[in-house]
């Protein structure tokens, strides 16, 4: 076995892991912390790629803004342990199977139709002149867009959290 | 040299994690959460499509949909605060205004 497979199946097994205890954990925080362990590894995986603008994207804005924003908000609401509600018979007799088919389906799916193709893991860095040039000529309409997508997503958040003059 | 297969093989499985979570919580932030792992998976599959054609376009999308989950974030925690303060519940089946 090689060293980048054996570090992948490294990285794959913490993001597996990570996930699983997600939805292990009845705590939220406990959640947001597995949360922050799978966006680590896929951060790892994507260097492992040769992704490296995506992986510092990935560690700065994933693990960086957004989880922080969901351990802020879940410290704001004090949110404690998750209240056992007897869900219906049939989610938990059917739902498990079903999701877990899901996975499978789109597995064998992509396991079917992409045997041939080159490895992803080229081992050299893709240059990130290449994005950056993609970005701002083919893509750059919709990067503009973003902005405003932004900006709209800051107003709607202050408009959404004020407290209600009285 | 891993193969494409397994990054997508990794792909489909943290989705199907993501779907699990997102049916089976009953906190809104966490259900929030397994929609934020359901975008991580298919932003890895479009990396490794990326990496394995050999073109940057995926992973400028992967750039694009960073966006919009950060904004996407900022939206849906204003919400989950506005539902919590009004219903002084995380519970999802609290919020059942709609229900017949």
């Amino acid at each position: 076995m090689s060293a980048t497979l054996f570090i992948f199946f490294v990285l794959a097994g913490l993001a597996v892991f990570g996930a699983v205890t997600l939805i292990l954990q009845s705590h939220p925080i406990h959640s947001a912390l597995s949360l922050i362990l799978v966006m680590l590894s896929l951060a790892g995986l994507y260097l492992l790629m040769g992704a490296e603008f995506v992986a510092a994207v990935q560690i700065i804005v994933y693990g960086g803004a957004v989880m922080v924003l969901f351990v802020f908000v879940i410290m704001l609401l004090n949110a404690g342990e998750e209240e056992r509600t007897n869900f219906s018979k049939l989610a938990g007799f059917a739902g498990v199977p079903l999701a877990l088919a899901l996975a499978g389906l789109i597995a064998a799916a992509v396991a079917n139709s992409t045997r041939h193709m080159p490895a992803a893991t080229t081992g050299a860095l893709t240059s990130t002149r290449n994005l950056s040039k993609l970005l701002f000529s083919t893509f750059v309409y919709p990067f503009e867009l973003t902005s405003f997508l932004i900006l709209i997503a800051i107003l709607g958040a202050i408009v959404l959290a004020q407290r209600e003059h009285n | 040299m891993v193969p494409t297969t397994y990054y997508l093989i990794l792909s489909a499985v943290l989705f199907g994690l993501g779907v699990l979570a997102f049916v089976f919580k009953r906190n809104i932030i966490t259900i929030f959460m397994a929609i934020e792992l359901m975008l991580n998976a298919v932003n890895l599959a479009f990396v490794a499509f990326s990496q394995a054609l050999n073109k940057s376009d995926g992973e400028v999308f992967v750039l694009f949909v960073i966006v919009v989950a950060a904004a996407e974030a900022a939206v849906g925690l204003g919400i989950i605060i506005l539902t919590a303060r009004n219903r002084s519940s995380l519970n999802v089946e609290r919020v059942d205004l709609l229900k017949l």
